[in-house]
């Protein structure tokens, strides 16, 4: 009934998780459709990362239910929801000694055979993820021999080329410094304006506004806010999640809410 | 690159093949009787007789051995994501010998309660199960020692298997007496790692032991190169990550298994070759794992043969297995005298 594009394809309806007594996540439900870039915010502890990996099947809820396109990623075969979903977790890591162009063909991994023998059709995918992340020039270089950017960007273009419908991400901005920090944000915006559902745990709120559509705010396990940037960043919301008090503005150019600690 | 990685297989293997024939070849020919290839080829006597019945299966069986080895190094490097991990530093191949012995108390017990038909249990074939079962359990142990929090720490199972395999030498030296003494000549063998002669039968179904035991692992080494990855990567790209660990250690520990009731405990193999390979075709399993397996099959063939030719004026011969920790003691140490430089400039 999802799976047609029109409805959610991640779908998340109150889902509970602990860890051993700690609980993470508490009746919490995330929905989100192709198309759209989702924004999961809220402070450490918040449940943020339980959640995407849930929605990834790399967790199974204690309550509740997950759908990744009608399917429960949790029990479903591993290939099947690799090739709907990928999911790039905050420090990936690198087998060093790979090249850029190896270690993004790992991606074609869900599509490929028993041997994972690379045909003309993977190296396409391939080629297209390493034009899209920028790339293209460092194919033959050692991953290991990379800065943390450009890193970072082996790993996106790795999720682009397992052609997913659905991309969620860790916190892919963190340890970046602020260039680099927007162009992961523009590459997960462009993904989703191609047709990707991209769901993406973040840390900076201004980030976040400036680029999702949607947000969605969590604390201490519980859904508490959702919806557009600017109707869910309020100085009111900041002060109560993250208990600070905040200056609220707004980007005079693109209308997107600003928030500023007072330090 | 990826896009000739088939050629890559290709040429590792006929590499490795070449290696094997020509490592068997040298084997035959050296030896304490001079005889001549091409008299043993043309059926004279005694030559032929000794290259045949004699070095050529001794040769044949030090392959078996040594592809086994190398093989299963390869696999529990992988699993253990470092690379000093090989059969017998882990441990396993100590279990083996451990549960191939226990195979032979056992029926050592039986035929004397039940009478001298249950002498068949300390066959080859029940003894080789017990073997791999042996190797299987201690992989199961050391690593489930070594892992806390879904994270196995590389160190702690070295260090068990190290302690493991003092464990092992102990209780099979207080076997030995407890068998009758031809069967406590064999535990003795495995303890040193001796290739010694195999009939047809023996090295037949050898060989079909240690080709499934190395075609399962074949099968699982593109499955193999996303375990490098942390294990939710592993899983998101689509790998079935605790099913696929279960087969390659299944697939390590019977290779182990097979190449103890062979050879015993031949060490290192398992450490030098992969690493050397891996410097020539690169960290892809695909590769490295074939082709390691031929190199570690050349490897035992030419340790062998060296045993038994650099002390012939002594008129004695040092059993393979001294051989292999003579050269893969001192390189142990330099690997993880390596590994400790790396992770202390690692931080800066």
């Amino acid at each position: 009934m999802s799976a047609d594009g029109s409805g959610p394809i991640v779908e998340a309806r109150a889902v509970s998780f602990r860890y051993g007594r700690t609980v993470a996540l508490e009746e919490a439900s995330l929905v989100a459709r192709q198309g759209e870039f989702v924004g999961l915010l809220g402070p450490n502890g918040a449940g943020k990362s339980t959640l995407v990996r849930l929605a990834a099947g790399l967790l199974s809820p204690g309550a509740g239910t997950v759908r990744l396109a009608g399917l429960d990623p949790a029990r479903a075969p591993r290939r099947q929801v690799a090739r709907l979903c990928a999911f790039v977790p905050q420090e990936p890591r690198v087998g060093g000694a790979l090249t850029v162009r190896d270690a993004v063909m790992m991606g074609r991994a869900p599509h490929q055979g028993l041997l994972s023998l690379p045909g003309p059709f993977d190296r396409g995918a391939v080629e297209g993820a390493l034009q899209a992340c920028d790339l293209a020039h460092l194919a033959d270089r050692r991953v290991d021999a990379l800065s943390g950017g450009e890193r970072r960007r082996v790993f996106f273009a790795r999720a682009l080329a397992q052609e997913p419908r659905v991309l969620l991400f860790d916190e892919p901005t963190a340890f970046l410094d602020l260039g680099h920090q927007v162009a992961a944000m523009r590459m997960a915006q462009t993904a989703a304006r191609g047709g990707l559902c991209v769901v993406a745990v973040l840390h900076d709120l201004n980030l976040a506004a400036a680029a999702c559509d949607r947000l969605v705010v969590l604390s201490r396990g519980r859904v508490v806010a959702e919806g557009p940037p600017a109707a869910v960043l309020t100085a009111e919301r900041v002060r109560e999640v993250w208990g600070l008090p905040v200056w609220r503005g707004e980007n005079a150019k693109t209308g997107a809410p600003v928030v500023l600690p007072e330090v | 690159m990826i896009a000739d990685l088939r050629r890559r297989i290709a040429w590792g293997v006929a590499l490795g093949v070449l290696a094997v024939g020509l490592s068997v070849a040298l084997s035959c020919a050296l030896g304490a009787q001079p005889v001549s290839p091409w008299a043993a080829l043309r059926g004279r006597e005694p030559d032929a007789a000794i290259v045949l019945q004699l070095r050529l299966p001794r040769a044949l069986l030090a392959a078996l051995v040594g592809a086994a080895l190398a093989g299963a190094g390869v696999a529990l490097q992988a699993l253990l994501r470092n690379v000093l991990a090989e059969p017998y530093v882990l441990g396993v191949a100590g279990g083996a010998a451990l549960g191939g012995s226990l195979v032979i108390l056992a029926a050592t017990a039986a035929a004397q309660a039940l009478g001298a038909g249950a002498v068949l249990l300390s066959h080859d074939v029940p003894v080789a199960l017990g073997a791999m079962a042996g190797a299987a359990a201690s992989a199961v142990l050391v690593f489930g020692l070594a892992r806390a929090r879904g994270r196995t720490s590389p160190e702690t199972a070295l260090l068990f298997g190290v302690v493991f395999n003092a464990f092992v030498l102990g209780v099979i030296t207080l076997l030995r007496v407890l068998v009758p003494p031809e069967q406590a000549a064999r535990l003795t063998y495995w303890l040193v790692g001796t290739i010694a002669y195999q009939g047809p039968e023996g090295l037949g179904a050898g060989a079909v032991a240690v080709g499934a035991a190395l075609g399962l692992l074949f099968a699982f080494t593109g499955r193999l190169n996303l375990l490098t990855l942390a294990d939710e990567e592993a899983a998101s790209l689509g790998v079935e990550v605790d099913r696929t660990r279960a087969w390659v250690f299944f697939g390590a520990s019977a290779a182990t298994g097979a190449a103890v009731a062979l050879g015993g405990m031949i060490g290192f193999v398992g450490l030098i070759v992969p690493h050397l390979v891996r410097r020539a075709t690169g960290p892809d399993h695909r590769v490295l794992l074939p082709a390691s397996a031929l190199f570690g099959a050349a490897f035992v063939v030419l340790a062998d043969a060296l045993a038994r030719v650099l002390f012939l004026p002594l008129g004695t011969e040092p059993p393979v297995g001294a051989v292999t920790a003579f050269l893969g003691g001192p390189f142990f140490f330099w690997l993880l005298r390596r590994a400790v430089r790396a992770e202390a400039g690692g931080a800066a």
